[in-house]
């Protein structure tokens, strides 16, 4: 059975990639085999690291608080398994930067029993009760960025939210796992759009999902609780229409201001994994240890998605989905704005939302002569911010960093690629960007 | 198992990219201009294929050879020049001597392009600013036409074509007049319809409106040419050259205007020249607007019969301004953002 819904709301500009997600979008979420060393990053978030609480030698449980919050913006860590602490050491990230991390090593026979502790009741527990049981659950932007959930919800007193946007939009081609989360986890959505809400104070909810994906539209629409404010909107197919700003332009014809947060605008957007978590495991009063994930690509045997747990390094997860022989690229993300690992050490961390391996062939596709810039004004129109992607390479180029973060606007850019994607030149132009605000900010910090 | 024993490629996204680059962008451009070149042939006969082999060859040829003197990976492989040089033999007269088009080659290349900076840097089109320097430098020789479909143009090359460098040419047809130059010096109105398809004197090229705009519809159906640019340009003389007419019937009517001289070749191959045309969405408008205005202007009441390549060169000049001073409002700032 095929259905069809027609969007029409959308955001200006964007392109429109391949979206690559047959290979997985029919696959079921499943429960992923146990590493046996476990590697828990205690920076997997924005925002301060996280501080053990565990001694190395300690047996803990599955579930047990491992690491609490070293101040607002920063949230608590928990064993996905039991297991013994082996060490708390270095490890390498996404980044390339070594951070420090608990290697937890598990026991052959644990159990999938968690450990309960005080649960949030969404009808007697104040804003403040659920925004600092959020945090104590360890929970963040699971859609890849990994901001603490917390941080986002409690809105500033001087602003208002009248809309709480949940963001099913899933624009990164190759990855199924929000869609799959759609279908497969209702109630946990809407329990966690109830505690949201009553956090935030917003008065409606409106879910927002990419049209590519009816069935998840249609089924959440008939399934929607008669007394919560909640409908489900469609919108246009295009990237990146899973941008805060772009979906809350698309839903809402709201402009986020330039420097501001979607609370500006009078919004929360939070991603639908994320309100499953908050809604799964604030009643029990669990935190999160593992997360679905879309383990796919052309490297890979084994698609689908997949219930993993948070540590799990990812030579083990390639061991057992498969590598295939020339695969070349391991990508944590999407392959719009995912990168690359420099070492399969690096463990699958709460904001990891795909695990997408290339083989040389597309690797090919991406690696081709450079051309100087011709003004073809393609990457103008692709910019779902305004920018002039073409003189800010040229600008970058030359180290005109001033010009570009002034007359030039360079700090809004959010680093979508779409300006590298249909460069017909070639000019890796969201790199230059990337570097130049990283020194942007240094030079502010400086002075 | 693999896994464990393969270097890791290391990359930044986006790790997918869209299909279409630049050297396909400049290839489709040739494409696109083929209809116009062969029936620029079939029209002019030897002289045409003779001038445009000239005028391709020599750019090829300037732009190779610069390459290979700095020490650098010849660029000729982009197809660029390759434009450079068939659009300029595309805009001279068909009888113009050989020695001086190779000459326009050489110019458009060496002095508009490569002085510039090369590739995505010169300020004019190459093509159009190698032309002005050949009228400029041969203001006699640029402005004598030659008629087209002559009984012996397959067989007889005329023989100014083949004159000697620096030598005064003799013309053996008769010089034919132009549309333009009738409406100018003569005012005798040419039929559109012949305008239309071809059957006047003029430039090599720029005599079949149809086939041009053919080529046009090509790039901006493959997304590789800016449509709004000669829409613009169409849209503006048509209405300035149409409230003129209004209230004196002896200036030409807009339909002439549209489809007599480079009006056709110029508005959607060399107005269009991503490198010399602005990026910004308002950028386009007024420079398409600039150029309408200006060719009007010049042909109306300037003292050349023609004015598209001045305009043109005109709306190139100020494109860096025109880039800087009309941005698009950025997301978050001004009406709707209230900036932070």
């Amino acid at each position: 059975m095929t259905t069809t819904v027609v969007a029409k709301k959308t955001f200006a500009h964007g392109v429109h990639p391949p979206t690559h997600k047959d290979g997985t979008v029919k696959r079921e979420i499943r429960q992923f085999p146990f590493a046996n060393v476990l590697i828990i990053a205690l920076s997997q978030h924005l925002g301060a690291p996280a501080k053990p609480i565990v001694r190395e030698g300690q047996e803990v449980r599955r579930g047990e608080k491992i690491a609490e919050a070293s101040g607002f913006v920063s949230v608590t860590m928990h064993a996905p398994v039991s297991g013994i602490i082996k060490k708390i050491g270095w490890a390498p990230s996404l980044t390339g930067k070594m951070v420090m991390s608990i290697f937890l090593e598990s026991y052959p026979a644990s159990g999938q029993t968690v450990e309960p502790s005080a649960p949030c009741d969404v009808n007697t527990a104040t804003p403040e009760e659920i925004i600092a049981a959020i945090q104590e659950a360890g929970i963040v932007g699971l859609g890849g960025a990994a901001f603490p959930t917390h941080v986002k919800l409690k809105v500033p007193p001087d602003k208002a939210v009248d809309t709480l946007i949940i963001n099913g939009v899933e624009c990164e081609p190759y990855l199924t796992t929000d869609h799959r989360v759609m279908l497969e986890q209702q109630d946990d959505i809407f329990m966690g759009i109830r505690y949201i809400l009553k956090a935030t104070g917003a008065k409606r909810a409106i879910i927002g999902v990419e049209a590519n994906k009816p069935d998840a539209i249609l089924s959440l629409r008939e399934n929607i609780p008669s007394d919560l404010p909640v409908t489900v909107e469609a919108v246009k197919v295009k990237y990146p229409q899973g941008a805060e700003k772009m979906l809350i332009t698309a839903l809402l014809d709201r402009e986020v201001p330039s420097g501001g947060l979607p609370a500006d605008s009078g919004s929360v957007v939070v991603n639908v994994a994320t309100t499953a978590e908050i809604g799964r495991l604030l009643p029990l009063g669990r935190g999160i240890i593992e997360r679905s994930i879309t383990i796919t690509g052309p490297g890979v045997e084994k698609s689908g998605n997949y219930l993993i747990q948070i540590g799990t390094p990812l030579r083990y997860a390639l061991e057992q989905a498969g590598l295939k022989k020339n695969a070349t690229r391991v990508i944590l993300g999407g392959p719009m704005m995912g990168f690359t690992v420099s070492s399969l050490d690096v463990p699958i961390t709460k904001g990891t939302s795909g695990l997408l391996v290339l083989t040389d062939h597309e690797s090919q596709l991406t690696i081709r002569k450079e051309y100087p810039c011709i003004g073809c004004s393609h990457c103008l129109d692709a910019c779902p911010i305004f920018l002039n992607p073409s003189r800010l390479g040229r600008l970058a180029k030359f180290k005109q960093y001033d010009a570009m973060a002034g007359e030039y606007n360079l700090m809004d850019c959010f680093e979508c690629g779409s300006c590298s994607y249909v460069c017909p030149s070639n000019i890796p132009l969201v790199h230059y960007f990337r570097v130049a605000k990283g020194i942007i900010r240094d030079k502010k910090a400086a002075s | 198992m693999n896994v464990l024993n393969k270097p890791l490629e290391i990359r930044t996204s986006p790790h997918l990219k869209s299909a279409v680059s630049t050297d396909q962008i400049m290839m489709n451009v040739v494409i696109a201009l083929v209809p116009t070149t062969v029936f620029a042939i079939y029209a002019f006969g030897l002289a045409a294929l003779l001038i445009l082999s000239v005028t391709t060859i020599s750019a090829v040829l300037t732009e190779h050879i610069y390459c290979r003197l700095n020490n650098k990976e010849s660029t000729i492989s982009d197809w660029s020049a390759v434009i450079t040089g068939l659009l300029l033999g595309l805009t001279l007269p068909p009888a113009l001597p050989l020695w001086m088009a190779a000459l326009g080659g050489i110019a458009s290349i060496a002095v508009v392009k490569l002085l510039f900076g090369g590739l995505g840097y010169n300020i004019f089109n190459p093509a159009l600013g190698g032309r002005a320097i050949l009228q400029a430098a041969f203001p006699v020789a640029i402005t004598t036409w030659h008629p087209a479909f002559l009984a012996d143009r397959f067989t007889n090359i005329p023989s100014s074509s083949l004159a000697w460098p620096f030598t005064t040419p003799a013309y053996d047809a008769v010089a034919s007049a132009t549309p333009l130059g009738n409406m100018k010096f003569n005012h005798i109105a040419t039929d559109v319809t012949d305008m239309v398809m071809g059957l006047t004197s003029g430039s090599v090229g720029e005599t079949s409106a149809a086939l041009i705009l053919l080529g046009g519809l090509y790039l901006v159906a493959r997304n590789m040419m800016s449509w709004k640019i000669p829409v613009i340009i169409f849209l503006t003389v048509a209405v300035f050259s149409g409230i003129v007419h209004f209230f004196n019937p002896a200036t030409p009517t807009p339909q002439f205007m549209l489809f007599s001289g480079g009006m056709m070749l110029g508005a959607v191959f060399m107005a269009t020249d991503m490198v010399s045309s602005p990026v910004t969405e308002k950028g386009v408008i007024v420079y398409s607007i600039i150029i309408g205005i200006m060719v009007t202007v010049i042909r109306l009441w300037g003292g050349l019969p023609e004015g598209m390549m001045y305009a043109i060169l005109m709306g190139n000049a100020v494109t860096p301004l025109l880039n800087r001073s009309l941005k698009s409002r950025v997301y978050g700032t001004g009406r709707k953002g209230g900036a932070k």
